[in-house]
C-alpha cells in the first residue's frame, strides 16, 4: 500500500483540474462530490499508507522517486516523495482535517456564486500542502511552499468584488514574500556551500562539515527562520494574518489555522539539524515565539471581530510552537501543531457557523445567548475553546501546551523567563478565549438567528470536537500516566529534547501551576463579564485602559509602524522619482532618434524635381571625385 | 568627300545637350517638358556613343544607339500613359502638385 504514496497529492490536484476546467458547468452537487471527495479519498489513502508505515517492518523512511525534475550540471532535483514519521503526522492532519473542512464547506458555501471556484482553489491548496510536507528536497518543498502561498492569496481575496478583501490578499502575499525571499537566499547559500538540496543529505553534510555555532549554519538557519516567520505569521512578519480573515471561514480554518501557517514550524522541525548547529538562532526562535505569543495574546484580548480574536490566537499558539522548537522540543511542537489543527479548525468552523447564522455579523458584542439557539455549535465551540485554553486533564490542548510550558523551563535551552512568558501566555489564552465564549454564547440573546447549520456542518464540528479531546491522550506527562506514543513515533525523525533540570516533584508542581493559571483565567473572565461588568467598563474607559485598548486593538501599532517605516518612504520616493532618472537614459536614446528623424524628414519633399536634383548632385559629386582624386 | 570632325566637338555637343536636358528636368514644372528633356538627355548620350564609335571605327556605338532608341520609344509610351493618368487625377500638368509622399 505504501507504494501508492503518490496518489495522496495527485488526488487533490485531479480534483482541482476537473473543477477548474469544467466546474462552472457542473451542477453544485457534483462539484461538492468532486471537491470534497478528492480530499476524502486522499485522506483514506493517507490513512492506509500510515497504517502500512506503522505496521510495516520497513526502515524509518520510505522514498518514492517519480521522475527527475530537471538536470543542470549535476544538480538534479527529483520529484521525490519522502515519508517518515514527521510527514506521516503532517499528511494525516492535512488530509483528515482538510476533508472535514471540505465537507463543512459543501454546505457552508452553497449559496455562493463561486462554488466551484472555491473548491478548485481549496483542492489546489491541499495538493500543494501535501507536496510541501512530502518533498524530499528543498526545491520541491519550495514549490509547495509558494503554491500554498498562491492559494492563500486566491482564497483570502475569494470575494474579490470587495476592494478591502483584495487589499488583505495582497498584503498577505507581499508580507509572506519577504520571508520567502529570505528562505530562497537560504537555499542558495545551502546549495552553494554543501552542493545538494536533498534534505537528508544536506543535514548529514551540514553536520559533518560545519562546526557548531560557525557562521554558515547561523546564516542558513537565520534565513530559513525568515521564511518560517513569514509563513507562520511570527514577529516581525505577523501583520498579515489578522487581515487574512477577509476570506471565507473554511479558508481561515484550513489555511490560516490548521495547515499553511504551521508550515514554518514544519520547516524548522524538518531542518532541525541545521538549527542545532546554530544554538544562537535556536535561542532567537524561542524568544521570537515567546514574544509573539505574548503580543498576539494581548491583541486578542481586545478584538471585537470574532474571527480576528481567533486569528490573534493562532499567531499566539504558533508562538508556542516556535517556543518549543527554540528549546529543542521538536516533537512537542509537532504535537501542539496537530492538536492546534484540530481545535483551531473547529473554532473557525464554529465561528463561521455563528457568523452565517447571524447573517454575516462579525462583532461579538452584537451576539449573545446563542447557547440555546445553536446547541451543537455551542458545545463543540466550548470543547474547542477548552482545548485552546488548556483546561486540565480532559482536553488535548492541555497535554500539548503543558508539555511545551514544562520544556520551556526544563530543557537545556530553556529558562525561567521563557517559562514565565509561556505561562503568562496561557493566562491570556484563557482570558481571550472565554471572553469570546461568554460574549457569543452566554448572556441575553441580542439577535435572532436566521440560518440553522445543517448536517454537513454539524458532522464536521462534532468529529473535530472528538479529536480536540481525544487527540491529547496519546502523550501524557510523567505524573499522569507517562505515555509517549506520539514522541516515540517521532523519535526516528526528531530527537527528544535534552532535559537539564527539574524532575519528578518539580514537574508536578509546574503542572499544577499551569492548571491553576488556565482555570484561573476562565474564572477571571467570568468575574469581569458577569459579576463586575461596571469595573470592566471603568477599566476600559480610564485613560490608561483606553490607550492600551487602542494600542492592542491595532496589533501593537505594527501596521502603523511599518506604514511609516517602509510604505510611506517608498511612496514618497516613488512620487519624487516619478520621472525615473534611469528612464532618462532610455528617453535620451528616443530623443536622439526622434530629432534625427525630424531633420532628415525634411529632405523627403515628395517633389519629383527635388529627387532629380538629388540624383544629379550625387552623380556630379561622384564623377567629380572620380576625376579629381 | 567626308569632312572629319574632331571627336571632341561631337562630345562637347553631346555634353551641352545633356546639360540642357538635365537643366530642363530640374527647372521645368510641366511634366511633358520634363519628359521631353529626358528625351534630349537620352539622345545626347546616344550622340556620345556614336561619336566615340566613329572615332574608333567600331559599329558598337551605333548598335548602342539603336538600343537607346528602342528603350526611349518604350519609355515614351509608358511616360505618356503616366502623364495621361496624372492629368486625370490632378487636372494639371504641374509635377509639384503630386507631393503627397512628403515625409
Amino acid at each position: 500500500m505504501i507504494q501508492w504514496l503518490w496518489i495522496i497529492p495527485v488526488l487533490p490536484f485531479t480534483g482541482f483540474l476537473l473543477l477548474a476546467l469544467s466546474g462552472a458547468r457542473l451542477p453544485r452537487r457534483l462539484v461538492a462530490v468532486v471537491g470534497a471527495g478528492s480530499v476524502g479519498l486522499s485522506a483514506m489513502a493517507a490513512l492506509m499508507v500510515a497504517l502500512d508505515f506503522l505496521t510495516g517492518t520497513s526502515p524509518h523512511a520510505y522514498k518514492q522517486t517519480l521522475w527527475v525534475w530537471w538536470r543542470v550540471d549535476g544538480f538534479q532535483p527529483a520529484v521525490t516523495l519522502y515519508l517518515d514519521s514527521l510527514s506521516v503526522v503532517m499528511i494525516l492532519v492535512i488530509t483528515v482535517v482538510g476533508f472535514l473542512i471540505h465537507l463543512y464547506s459543501t454546505e457552508f458555501m452553497i449559496g455562493d456564486s463561486g462554488y466551484s471556484r472555491f473548491f478548485a482553489y481549496m483542492n489546489l491548496f491541499v495538493g500543494f500542502m501535501l507536496i510541501l510536507v512530502l518533498a524530499d528536497n528543498l526545491v520541491f518543498l519550495y514549490l509547495g511552499w509558494e503554491g500554498v502561498g498562491l492559494c492563500s492569496y486566491l482564497l483570502i481575496g475569494f470575494w474579490y468584488k470587495e476592494p478591502r478583501n483584495g487589499y488583505a490578499a495582497r498584503k498577505a502575499f507581499v508580507v509572506t514574500r519577504i520571508g520567502d525571499t529570505a528562505m530562497a537566499v537560504g537555499l542558495f547559500l545551502l546549495f552553494n556551500q554543501l552542493g545538494t538540496l536533498h534534505i537528508q543529505d544536506l543535514m548529514m553534510r551540514a553536520q559533518q562539515t560545519w562546526p557548531s555555532g560557525s557562521i554558515y549554519p547561523v546564516a542558513a538557519a537565520l534565513l530559513l527562520l525568515g521564511g518560517a516567520a513569514g509563513k507562520s505569521a511570527q514577529l516581525p512578519l505577523q501583520t498579515w494574518l489578522p487581515d487574512a480573515m477577509a476570506g471565507p471561514s473554511p479558508v481561515s480554518a484550513l489555511i490560516h489555522a490548521a495547515t499553511m501557517v504551521t508550515a514554518g514550524v514544519y520547516l524548522i522541525a524538518r531542518t532541525h539539524v541545521l538549527f542545532t548547529l546554530a544554538p544562537k538562532v535556536m535561542a532567537l526562535v524561542a524568544i521570537l515565539g515567546a514574544v509573539t505569543l505574548l503580543l498576539a495574546g494581548f491583541s486578542g484580548l481586545v478584538q471585537r471581530d470574532i474571527k480576528r480574536v481567533l486569528a490573534y490566537s493562532t499567531i499566539s499558539q504558533i508562538g508556542y510552537m516556535f517556543l518549543a522548537l527554540g528549546v529543542g522540543a521538536w516533537a512537542a511542537a509537532i504535537f501542539h501543531f496537530m492538536v492546534h489543527a484540530f481545535f483551531k479548525a473547529l473554532l473557525f468552523l464554529g465561528a463561521g457557523a455563528v457568523i452565517q447564522a447571524l447573517d454575516e455579523e462579525h462583532d461579538m458584542f452584537k451576539m449573545g445567548g446563542l447557547r440555546q439557539q445553536m446547541p451543537v455549535t455551542f458545545w463543540t465551540f466550548l470543547i474547542g475553546s477548552s482545548s485552546l485554553s488548556a483546561i486540565p486533564l480532559i482536553t488535548a490542548g492541555f497535554y500539548s501546551k503543558d508539555q511545551i510550558i514544562w520544556l520551556a523551563y526544563s530543557s537545556v535551552f530553556g529558562s525561567g523567563w521563557l517559562w514565565a512568558a509561556a505561562l503568562a501566555g496561557a493566562l491570556l489564552t484563557s482570558l481571550y478565549t472565554f471572553r469570546l465564549v461568554f460574549r457569543v454564547f452566554f448572556g441575553s440573546p441580542r439577535s435572532q438567528i436566521k440560518h440553522h447549520p445543517g448536517p454537513a456542518i454539524k458532522i464536521s464540528l462534532v468529529v473535530l470536537a472528538i479529536f480536540s479531546i481525544a487527540g491529547g491522550f496519546i502523550e501524557l506527562p510523567k505524573s499522569l500516566g507517562n505515555l509517549h506514543l506520539f514522541s516515540d513515533f517521532l523519535q526516528s525523525t526528531l530527537p527528544s529534547p535534552l532535559v537539564a533540570k527539574g524532575r519528578g516533584a518539580l514537574e508536578t508542581m509546574f503542572e499544577i501551576i499551569s492548571m491553576a493559571v488556565s482555570l484561573g483565567g476562565v474564572f477571571l473572565v467570568y468575574l469581569f463579564i458577569f459579576r463586575m461588568p461596571r469595573l470592566t467598563q471603568r477599566l476600559a474607559q480610564s485613560s490608561m485602559g483606553a490607550f492600551l485598548y487602542k494600542f492592542w486593538f491595532g496589533g501593537w501599532g505594527f501596521d502603523t509602524f511599518y506604514d511609516h517605516l517602509i510604505t510611506r518612504p517608498y511612496v514618497w520616493v516613488a512620487r519624487v522619482n516619478r520621472h525615473d532618472f534611469i528612464d532618462g537614459l532610455f528617453t535620451a536614446v528616443a530623443w536622439i532618434n526622434r530629432t534625427g528623424y525630424r531633420t532628415i524628414r525634411r529632405t523627403q519633399t515628395g517633389r519629383l524635381r527635388g529627387y532629380a536634383m538629388g540624383i544629379a548632385a550625387g552623380a556630379i559629386l561622384i564623377i567629380g571625385m572620380a576625376v579629381l582624386l | 568627300m567626308m569632312i572629319s570632325l574632331p571627336m571632341t566637338h561631337g562630345l562637347i555637343l553631346a555634353g551641352i545637350l545633356f546639360a540642357l536636358g538635365l537643366v530642363g528636368v530640374l527647372v521645368r514644372r510641366n511634366i511633358i517638358f520634363m519628359l521631353l528633356s529626358i528625351e534630349i538627355m537620352l539622345n545626347a548620350s546616344g550622340l556620345a556613343f556614336i561619336t566615340a564609335g566613329a572615332q574608333r571605327g567600331d559599329p558598337d556605338g551605333q548598335i548602342m544607339f539603336l538600343f537607346i532608341l528602342t528603350m526611349a520609344a518604350a519609355e515614351v509610351s509608358v511616360g505618356l500613359a503616366l502623364i495621361l493618368q496624372f492629368y486625370h487625377r490632378f487636372k494639371t500638368l504641374d509635377a509639384d502638385a503630386a507631393d503627397r509622399m512628403r515625409g
